[in-house]
């Protein structure tokens, strides 16, 4: 009578999650949206990017968005050989930090380039912006060499 | 050094890009894990008694509580169980929730619908289920519930072959204690 087989079955755990934003990482979204990156300015005139809402050291309130560019350097990055669903590209990529002209800090985003040979820190890349936009990290595409066509 | 923190955060200031623009206030943030999951052996016998519609919980060795869903291990003792016990698929509400928010990809709840703590009879632990056939507002504590299965070609290794749970119309059960439901006289 026992069944010795072992019982397997797929399991999914979702949870489709929409939240508000606060005003800083809003402004941030926003930007993204209008095609302008934004971060936030400390006291000692330095600018994170993405904007916190509050100094990471001095746990400050931070109020003053402001407009970095939307090129930068690669100051770490790895290359991800098997990207795995819902990445943001099917065939293989770098992520990367990336420091933008402006900012004090290095924000996460993905690079695309042909294969890690092409990769290396200190490069300068720029970001790839998709033609729609909604206020989300993925309105930029990647980011590409800086003077990839 | 550093100053009191306001409770109210200032105001921020924009760049002149951002002015006069719509802000964006809510932003998706999806979260989800696909994942292979191998039931063992308590959860397969439970799934696979719930296939000919029974039930099977477990008997702790020391308290003789019975835990369902049997999980292979009692949560009171931490000892490995080695009684399976089969339970009615009779019971009452311990607690209830009225849901009237959808939950996106789950259409086939129909709002407002009730889930509910429904303790067997003979278990010594309520476990979730949706109540129906009654309005939710005449959902209560001690309500007498019975399962609808669902049609037999339809049964499959799952919890959801159990569509919801039904009033039996027998009068209601007084819950006297939170702690030891379904042994009463035991409580503390």
């Amino acid at each position: 009578m026992a069944d010795d087989t072992v019982l397997r079955g797929h399991v999914t755990l979702e949870y489709p999650f929409t939240r508000s934003t606060g005003p800083v990482v809003g402004a941030f979204l926003t930007g993204l949206r209008e095609g302008v990156i934004v971060g936030i300015r400390r006291a000692d005139g330095s600018v994170l990017v993405p904007p916190c809402e509050y100094d990471p050291e001095t746990a400050e309130p931070l109020t003053e968005i402001v407009e970095v560019a939307d090129t930068g350097v690669v100051t770490s990055w790895c290359w991800n050989g098997a990207p795995r669903e819902r990445q943001p590209f099917t065939s293989p990529y770098a992520w990367a930090l990336i420091t933008l002209d402006g900012a004090a800090t290095p924000m996460l985003h993905a690079v695309r380039v042909d294969s890690p040979a092409a990769m290396q820190t200190g490069m300068r890349v720029r970001a790839k912006w998709r033609a729609e936009r909604e206020g989300h990290i993925s309105d930029i595409e990647c980011f590409v060499p800086e003077d990839a066509s | 050094m550093t100053a009191p923190l306001d409770p109210v955060a200032p105001p921020i200031t924009l760049p002149p890009s951002l002015r006069d623009v719509e802000p964006v206030q809510r932003v998706r943030t999806p979260f989800r894990l696909d994942y292979e999951v191998s039931a063992g052996r308590s959860m397969a016998a439970y799934l696979r008694a719930m296939k000919e519609k029974r039930i099977l919980g477990e008997r702790c060795p020391v308290t003789g509580q019975v835990f369902v869903p049997p999980r292979g291990v009692t949560p009171t003792s931490g000892l490995v169980t080695t009684e399976l016990v089969e339970l009615p698929d009779r019971g009452y509400v311990e607690s209830f929730c009225v849901t009237r928010v959808p939950i996106p990809g789950r259409d086939d709840l129909q709002l407002p619908y009730v889930s509910a703590w429904i303790v067997l009879d003979g278990a010594s632990v309520g476990f979730l289920g949706l109540v129906a056939d009654i309005p939710p507002e005449e959902v209560r504590l001690g309500l007498r519930v019975q399962a609808v299965w669902r049609p037999d070609d339809e049964l499959g290794e799952t919890a959801d072959n159990i569509k919801y749970w039904a009033p039996t119309g027998e009068p209601d059960v007084e819950i006297t204690s939170y702690e030891y439901v379904g042994q009463p006289g035991e409580a503390p």
